[in-house]
């Protein structure tokens, strides 16, 4: 994972609360096999919408996204989260996150960041009048910047800490390898093991065929 | 210091305490995968360069995905083709064990693990799928993962994880015959509720537990996760040891001593403390049927269809109204009265060869009512096999059954096997979700024996229903024998290493 300090770009106000994930990507999209390429999949449902912010030229290359409060309720499917970085997305403002976006979020280095509902509507008015205006996200000091606004977010000290290390929970738990190590060294010899496949003997599976 | 079973084993796999909030480091036993939450797990691991760690504790098969009909062709969905190929493409690439379809030990995840005997007791097991609690009836700490933490543990055989609440869930008295385990586990979710487990692992305990069979132990353990709980376990014991020794992966000689040794001291500390305990009286069971559209909506087959305005909370008002409306149902009706158009016989609640067995012993020379669709999907090829051995194919074919292969079939439809629109099934699976089944479908989850004698009457029946007929026939049918004993399990007689 990238290490996350600061990143500037463009901001997109998206005014709507409770953008479920259902709408983040719908779960037609759920079926394909690849971790990449969701892009096209991202808030699909209102792409077909010329009015659409992400459809408006100043907005299309985007990377902070400005939401409503409750962003990334319902389904626990990380595909929303693969579906926002693909797009380009770096990070997500919102007054409210949804429990387990926030925590996917943080596993796949996209900054969940928490920002008071009075200040993401002065952002909301910076980034409409001026379309286009850049987003510095600051994660060291936990402040977002467009033109002369700063205003704070908030985000746990652990994920802070984990998005600034460029550590995924991967690369985190491989810290500590050699502990793991440790313990696999230790473990009973009786405890099963996959690898040399043992079973019963192959036997030719005879296939069922549709009734009359 | 006196500790619960989850905490004993939880203890065992502890690589590293966490600190400061940080979740403790667990090693994981055995690493079960399939089609669906896979693909990306392992793309990850291509993108960041990354091996899995322990191929000789992973293991893939085949199951939400396949066909159950002309299993020697190729597979006519191209997106269940797709997910498929890339599962064996990703085996191949990554030197993963995989039992593809065909192979003897295809099959659902959570029979093909403890007939191979690789589900044992004390181990941590875990599967991007939530079901992989039906490891639980071992004595381990089974549970759903996500698609990361399948990446995670593929990399590292590790997860990170905050500690569980526990509750002991005493189940004492007997069992009437008749009444099986799935009766069981269905009155406990109507009891606590769809989210009456969240945040616990729940340990079935007490006499009506421990003269259940291995088989009947998996069906309760399996719907863990229907009342919200993230595992289930059920202390080991002899019937236990007794279904492992032998299998394919079952310790030998001097380790099969040491891990006996070993599994006796899995069980609650008479002291310990649980979180929350709660009883129930097995006695006091009969068939219990649902009759809306999520598995804490069940009731007991005698009863009626409830009526809304007679129940006093809001939020279950509301929910009662509208399942009653989206399964077509008349409030006050009598539960039995109800008619199915299919009856699915199968899954990783109801799918293993006792349940076959059972359903087999109170449908032999009958027929099915008519106009009843009746599936028979094995859990794994090689109950298949055994129930081919033993006839009953012949058996559920005569009754005018549809005998298929190995899968995850109608339990929630994402190969052909499913309900149409408004079409009514009893089914022996675990989830009754609006639409589970296929669009529009409605889904009664009943026990196998309460689906052998619905599909020999047509409307939702037990077998004193068929004993009420005045069956002559069934007369003769030993009902101790029906459920709950444990009976043979599968031949474990020749080993071949490969």
């Amino acid at each position: 994972m990238e290490k996350f300090t600061t990143h500037t770009g463009v901001g997109v106000p998206l005014r709507r609360s409770n953008v479920d994930t259902d709408q983040i990507i719908p779960a037609v999209y759920l079926k394909r096999v690849t971790r990449t390429g969701f892009e096209d999949a991202l808030f699909a449902a209102w792409r077909g919408d010329e009015s659409f912010v992400l459809n408006q030229p100043a907005y299309t290359r985007g990377s902070v996204l400005v939401a409503g409060p409750d962003f990334g309720t319902g389904s626990s499917r990380e595909h929303a989260v693969w579906a926002l970085k693909d797009y380009g997305f770096k990070a997500v403002l919102s007054p409210r996150f949804a429990d387990i976006f926030r925590g996917n979020s943080g596993k796949q280095g996209l900054l969940a960041a928490q920002v008071a509902q009075e200040d993401i509507e002065l952002l909301w008015k910076i980034l409409e009048t001026k379309p286009g205006t850049e987003v510095t996200v600051d994660l060291e000091n936990r402040v977002a910047t467009a033109d002369d606004v700063v205003v704070p977010f908030q985000v746990d000290d652990y994920t802070r800490w984990r998005l600034m290390e460029g550590l995924d929970d991967i690369g985190l738990t491989l810290q500590h390898e050699s502990e793991i190590t440790e313990f696999e060294a230790s473990r009973p010899s009786h405890k099963p093991r996959t690898l040399p496949a043992k079973h019963l003997p192959s036997v030719t599976i005879e296939a069922a065929r549709p009734v009359s | 210091m006196a500790g619960t079973l989850a905490e004993k084993v939880w203890n065992d796999h502890l690589v590293r305490r966490g600190t400061d909030g940080e979740p403790d480091l667990l090693y994981i036993d055995l690493h079960l995968l399939h089609e669906v939450t896979s693909p990306q797990a392992f793309e990850g691991l291509r993108l960041a360069g990354r091996q899995v760690r322990r191929t000789d504790l992973t293991m893939a098969t085949e199951d939400h995905n396949t066909p159950t009909l002309d299993i020697d062709l190729p597979i006519a969905d191209l997106t269940s083709r797709t997910q498929i190929q890339t599962l064996r493409n990703n085996a191949k690439e990554f030197g993963v064990r995989i039992h593809s379809l065909g192979d003897a030990d295809q099959g659902i995840v959570h029979q093909v693990g403890p007939q191979l005997g690789l589900t044992q007791p004390g181990m941590t097991v875990v599967c991007g799928d939530s079901h992989t609690s039906t490891h639980g009836a071992f004595g381990g700490l089974a549970f759903g993962i996500g698609t990361s933490e399948v990446e995670h543990v593929l990399a590292t055989q590790t997860l990170p994880l905050q500690p569980f609440k526990t509750m002991a869930i005493n189940v004492v008295g007997e069992l009437h015959p008749g009444t099986t385990s799935k009766d069981i586990i269905l009155a406990i979710i109507a009891k606590i509720g769809t989210g009456g487990g969240q945040g616990y692992v729940l340990e079935y305990r007490g006499e009506a537990i421990r003269k259940l069979s291995m088989e009947a132990r998996m069906t309760i353990c399996n719907m863990s996760i229907e009342a919200g709980a993230r595992a289930g376990m059920i202390a080991p014991d002899q019937t236990t040891f007794d279904y492992i020794q032998g299998r394919p992966h079952a310790p030998e000689g001097a380790d099969w001593d040491a891990a006996v040794e070993y599994w006796k001291t899995l069980k609650s500390d008479d002291d310990a403390v649980f979180d929350v305990e709660i009883e129930l009286n097995a006695s006091d069971l009969e068939p219990f049927i649902t009759w809306g559209t999520n598995p804490g909506q069940g009731l007991p087959l005698s009863a009626t269809v409830p009526v809304p305005e007679e129940i006093a909370d809001e939020g279950e008002r509301i929910a009662a109204e509208r399942a009653i409306e989206y399964m077509g149902l008349t409030p006050g009706a009598p539960l039995r009265d109800i008619k199915v158009d299919t009856v699915f016989m199968g899954s990783c609640t109801n799918g293993r060869i006792e349940d076959l067995r059972s359903i087999a012993k109170v449908i032999k020379g009958k027929h099915k009512a008519d106009d009843v669709r009746v599936l028979v999907v094995p859990a794994s090829a090689r109950v298949r096999l055994q129930a081919e051995a033993e006839g009953l194919d012949r058996i559920f074919q005569d009754f005018g059954a549809e005998w298929r292969n190995a899968g995850c079939s109608m339990c929630l439809g994402m190969n052909p096997d499913q309900l149409a629109p408004g079409e009514r099934s009893a089914s022996t699976s675990n989830r009754n979700f609006e639409g589970r089944q296929g669009k529009g479908g409605r889904t009664h989850l009943v026990s196998p024996l309460v689906a052998a004698a619905t599909a020999i009457r047509g409307t939702l029946s037990s077998i004193s229903d068929l004993v009420a007929d005045g069956d002559e026939e069934f007369r003769d049918i030993d009902m101790a024998t029906l459920d709950g004993t444990p009976l043979a399990p599968l031949d474990p007689n020749v080993l071949v290493q490969v």
